[in-house]
This record gives C-alpha cells, sequence and structure tokens, in this order.
C-alpha cells in the first residue's frame, strides 16, 4: 500500500518522543541517538513522499478505515511532500546540531522530547486534511514551543516565553473561533468537503468574517507585521537549535502553510484575500527589515529578518499567480535553509565566545574559519546574489510582482533585499572581519556535529538553485505550485483518490 | 441570538483582563475565560432549541438532537486549554521566582 507512509510522518516523532522521555535520563546518549535517527528516518521518507507524489499524485490515508466525509483523513499531495521535506530536511540536521550544542544544557532528554513533539505537531499539520485536526496538532507544536522557548529557565527566557504563550493562544482562540463558525456554516469539517459545500453554498457573509479571524490566528503564528510582537523576544531566547527550528520551518508550517491551504485550496482565493496577503506580505518585508538593521543583538537581528523574509514568502503566494507561487514556495524552502544556517551559526559563535553582541565580536574567521565561511555562505544567500538560492526565489518573486502588474510591490521588494545585504555586511564585518576582538583569543571551532550540519546546509545554499532545472522542478516545486493553483478542486481530487 | 451575544461578553470580559490587566495570574485568568468563551460557543454552534442529548438507543429515531460533534471537538479544546493553562502557571512561577514580582510592568528586560 503506497498511503502507509502517511501516518509515518506523526507516528515515528510521537513514539521517539515518548521512549526518550522514558528512558533519556537513565541511559547515557540514548537521547541523542534516538533524536538522531528518528530525524534521520523521517526525512527518508519525506524524500521517499516526494517521489511516490510525483508519480502518483495525490495520496489519502483514512484513519480508521473511515470514509470522507466522515473520519478523519490524511492528505498527502504534492504541496505537502514539498513541506514535509523541507520540515524535516532541517529538522533532521538541527537534531545532528544539537548533539554538541545541548551539551551546554542539563537534562538533554527533555530537549529531545519537546523537540520530536514540536516535530511531530508541524508533520501532523501538514499532513491533515482534517480542519479541527490542524488545530489540534498546531497546538501541539505550539505548547512544545512554548516551553522550548524557556528552556533556558533565566529571565528573558521566561519573559519572552510567557509573552509568545499569551499572543499565541490567543492566536489559537481566533482559529479555533474561525472552525466553529465554518463548522456552523458548513456542517463538515473535513477540509475538502468544505470547499465542496462552499461552492454549492456560496460565499456568505460569514466566511469573510471567518477569513479575517484565520489571517489573524495564523498570521499571528507566521508573524505577519501587525501581529509579530513576539517573535524578536522568542526567537533569540530560545537555544540556538530551536531558534533556527522556530524561524527556519515553525512559523513557515504553523502559519503561511496553513494559510495557502485555507485560503487556496478550501475558501478559494479571490481579489479581497489576494491583495490583504500581499499588503501585509510587503508591511513585513519593509517593516522586519528596518528593525533589523539597528539591532546589534546578533540572534535578535536575525529574527528580525525572518519576519521580513516570511513577507517575501507571503507576498509571492499572495500574487496568486503561478510564478508568484513559485517563487514564494521557492523562497520558502530557501529561508527555511538558509536562516537555520544563520541561526545555527550564531549558536557556534555564542557556543565559543559566550557572546551574541556585535560589539563585542569581531575577526572570528581568524578562529572559527568554517563558522564564519558558512555564515558568509548564508548571508550572500539571504541578501540575495548570485549564485546563491536566495537569489533565485527573491528574483522570480520580484518578476512576479512585475508581470502580475504590481511594480509598486516589486519596487518594495527590491529595496527590502538591498537593505538586507546592508545589514548582513554589517554582521560580517563586526562578527567575522577584522582584527581579533578582545578576550576571544582562546575561542576554539565549534565541535565536529555542528561543523558537519552547518557545512551541509551551506551546501544546500549554494546549490538550492538547481530545483529550478526543469528535470528536478517538475518532481519538486511545480507539482506543489499545481496542487494551489488547482484551488477549491483540491476537494474534488481529494474524493476521487478516497474513493480508489 | 442573546446567548451569543453573551458569549461575546464573557470574550471580551476575557480579552480585557489580558490586555488590561498588569498582574501575571489575573492575565492567566483572562486567557483562561476567553477560552471557555470561545468553547461555550463552539457548544452553542451544534445546539438546537429544545433538543434532548445525543443518546441513541434502540427504538428511537434519531430526532431533535443537538449536534454531539462539537461537545466532542470541544472536550478536545478543553485538554488543550488545560496543557496551556498548566504551562502559563509554571512560567508564571518561575518568572515569581526570578523577579520578585508578578507585575508585568517591573518584568521588563525585554523590548520588543
Amino acid at each position: 500500500m503506497a498511503n502507509n507512509i502517511i501516518p509515518v510522518f506523526v507516528i515515528i516523532p510521537l513514539g521517539a518522543a515518548f521512549v526518550v522521555s522514558l528512558i533519556g535520563k537513565r541511559i547515557k546518549k540514548s537521547a541523542d541517538v534516538l533524536g538522531v535517527l528518528a530525524t534521520l528516518g523521517l526525512f527518508i521518507a519525506s524524500i521517499a513522499s516526494v517521489l511516490k507524489t510525483a508519480e502518483a499524485g495525490m495520496l489519502i490515508y483514512k484513519v480508521g478505515v473511515w470514509m470522507p466525509p466522515i473520519g478523519i483523513t490524511m492528505v498527502m499531495d504534492s504541496l505537502t511532500a514539498f513541506m514535509l521535506l523541507t520540515v524535516n530536511l532541517v529538522a533532521f540536521l538541527i537534531a545532528l546540531y544539537s548533539v554538541d550544542y545541548m551539551e551546554r544544557f542539563t537534562s538533554k532528554w527533555n530537549f529531545y522530547t519537546l523537540f520530536l513533539l514540536m516535530l511531530a505537531g508541524m508533520n501532523g499539520v501538514i499532513i491533515t486534511g482534517d480542519i479541527f485536526n490542524l488545530f489540534v496538532f498546531l497546538e501541539i507544536a505550539s505548547v512544545a514551543s512554548y516551553a522550548l522557548v524557556a528552556f533556558g529557565t533565566e529571565r528573558e527566557e521566561l519573559e519572552a516565553a510567557f509573552k509568545y504563550m499569551v499572543m499565541g493562544t490567543v492566536g489559537s482562540f481566533f482559529i479555533l473561533l474561525g472552525i466553529a463558525l465554518i463548522y456552523g456554516y458548513t456542517s463538515t469539517l473535513n477540509m475538502a468537503d468544505i470547499a465542496g459545500v462552499l461552492l454549492d453554498k456560496g460565499m456568505g457573509r460569514i466566511m469573510f468574517f471567518v477569513s479575517v479571524l484565520f489571517i489573524m490566528g495564523f498570521g499571528l503564528k507566521a508573524a505577519l507585521v501587525p501581529f509579530h510582537a513576539w517573535l524578536p523576544d522568542a526567537h533569540p531566547s530560545a537555544p540556538a537549535p530551536i531558534s533556527a527550528m522556530l524561524s527556519g520551518v515553525l512559523i513557515k508550517s504553523l502559519g503561511v502553510y496553513a494559510i495557502a491551504r485555507i485560503f487556496y485550496n478550501v475558501i478559494g482565493m479571490n481579489r479581497e484575500f489576494s491583495n490583504i496577503l500581499m499588503f501585509l506580505g510587503a508591511l513585513s518585508m519593509v517593516a522586519g527589515v528596518f528593525l533589523a538593521i539597528g539591532q546589534f543583538d546578533l540572534k535578535r537581528l536575525l529574527a528580525y529578518h525572518s519576519i521580513s523574509q516570511i513577507g517575501y514568502v507571503v507576498l509571492g503566494i499572495g500574487l496568486a499567480t503561478p510564478l508568484g507561487i513559485l517563487g514564494g514556495l521557492f523562497h520558502l524552502f530557501n529561508h527555511s535553509i538558509f536562516k537555520s544556517l544563520l541561526f545555527l551559526n550564531s549558536g557556534a559563535v555564542e557556543y565559543a565566545a559566550e557572546t551574541r553582541d556585535l560589539n563585542k565580536m569581531g575577526g572570528l574567521n581568524e578562529r572559527m574559519p568554517v563558522t564564519g565561511g558558512t555564515s558568509l555562505f548564508a548571508s550572500m544567500a539571504i541578501s540575495g546574489i548570485p549564485p546563491f538560492n536566495g537569489f533565485f526565489s527573491k528574483l522570480i518573486i520580484i518578476f512576479a510582482a512585475v508581470q502580475a502588474d504590481r511594480p509598486v510591490y516589486a519596487f518594495w521588494a527590491a529595496l527590502a533585499s538591498v537593505i538586507t545585504l546592508a545589514s548582513f555586511m554589517k554582521v560580517q564585518k563586526f562578527a567575522f572581519f577584522g582584527k581579533l576582538g578582545d578576550g576571544l583569543k582562546r575561542v576554539k571551532e565549534a565541535p565536529l556535529f555542528m561543523k558537519a550540519a552547518m557545512v551541509v546546509l551551506a551546501f544546500i545554499c549554494l546549490f538550492g538553485g538547481l530545483l529550478l532545472q526543469p528535470a528536478i522542478s517538475k518532481k519538486f516545486l511545480s507539482p506543489s505550485v499545481e496542487a494551489l493553483t488547482t484551488g477549491t478542486d483540491y476537494g474534488n481530487n481529494v474524493f476521487r483518490s478516497a474513493g480508489k | 441570538m442573546s446567548v451569543y451575544f453573551l458569549c461575546l461578553i464573557l470574550f471580551a470580559v476575557g480579552m480585557y483582563g489580558v490586555l488590561r490587566k498588569r498582574n501575571l495570574i489575573k492575565i492567566i485568568i483572562g486567557i483562561m475565560i476567553a477560552e471557555y468563551a470561545v468553547n461555550l460557543f463552539f457548544v452553542l454552534v451544534g445546539y438546537r432549541m429544545e433538543g434532548r442529548s445525543p443518546i441513541f438507543s434502540p427504538g428511537q429515531d434519531v430526532f431533535n438532537m443537538v449536534d454531539p460533534l462539537p461537545q466532542a471537538l470541544v472536550l478536545t479544546a478543553i485538554v488543550i486549554g488545560l496543557a496551556v493553562t498548566a504551562l502559563l502557571a509554571a512560567i508564571a512561577i518561575r518568572i515569581y521566582e526570578k523577579y520578585g514580582t508578578f507585575d508585568v510592568t517591573k518584568i521588563r528586560k525585554l523590548h520588543g
């Protein structure tokens, strides 16, 4: 059975989290081994799922063999496979990195338990075909991330975690309220069925209210600009691998993916939503980058850049043209790679030099060549310098904006890109180039696993542009774009595949 | 109609607590009130005037029952809410240990 691979994405991390929490304290190293093996298994499974969906189209797993719309379905189409590969690739490399990095903290097994729970939640959000199920997985991932932000239990961490929790919980209320209203209007919770009922019944005024609730709720999870205030506190406060995970994939799978799936495939995209998303995207893009450039705390600077880059993704997806969606999704993939890499670099610097303040660094290239080199790669990728992956995705988004007759947004995208370049030149100058700072004489390069994870990510940054090659794109990117452009036909496709 | 309106008021009371109160514990209580309002609303969506409880037994026809599905969903949502509240309270206690106060205006190491 081809579709038996689908529940694996939730079972493996949940099971591994359970086992780690049981035996992690007693058996030394078991947490490391299990964490890395589980994420490696997920990574392999996600590659298999990309190949499978490229060949077979949509796969459905019916939980408890109930036919949709009655039971819960798990739907794997090409967009799902794309997101799963992104999430699990980053998660695997971060688990590898954590083996060495988390030695700084006590209770490493707790870290792996929460990490795997968060991964289970994210995979669940991506893979589910039921809107209430989506909410449950979203909460699993969120609660695990709240706890992970507070993991250091120092003053800043606790304060940031509290703030993040309050805002995240309120965001979840809006999502739940939206789900309640959708259920009241359509009498179903299956996303495919909702799409069908809405087509028959028409949009109705209530659906606009629901859409606004979803934009607020998922926009808060994605840290779009009016709802972004938690991110610059929460992401830097977490341990570096978790910052990488939060900025790299959590805000995308809980926020952007959910917005894209619901607005394209369930509610149906129209001009108003497209305008709202584009405006929020452009606003985040510009506001994030202007807030970022003044920062001197390395991780805080990176966190503001996450807001800005998410703006690019949302702008691309909001354009609602195939080229725009392609650019948005490709930038989503690229951003998860280079932003994770940058956070891992900042973690390596913190590990070796015990500081996050750019003023206290300098000349680290001399002492930490691998960290310095990989961060140079990532900085060039995020600022959009050819031939790195970020260049291609930003170029596509800008082209798409011009093509869709939105030159103003294209201009803002180009401007934000220039300022991004400026702020990363600042990072490179203060941290890695120049004279070796005082008190950094005895700084050593990061340990092996940390280096390995960073080098792999840097290579993906360099060769990421190759994903646009027609031969690879045919299997990976273009089917995902198609999954969104089919719009509310998604419902019919799900029922057809379920009947098979 | 008036039940929905009361539900909205309950939600507004909760949000007022979250937005205006300075004490961490009061903020947590505000969150709980808002959560109950959303849960209540979800149950009301499946409610039917003069309906009976959705227990099916042989010899009865399925008629005029309230919708049981939202009740099952709300049960799940309550469990999630419990987890969130417990974590919030745990973090609030830790904050009290570090700062010696529950007042949010005095807990400002960050400014985001």
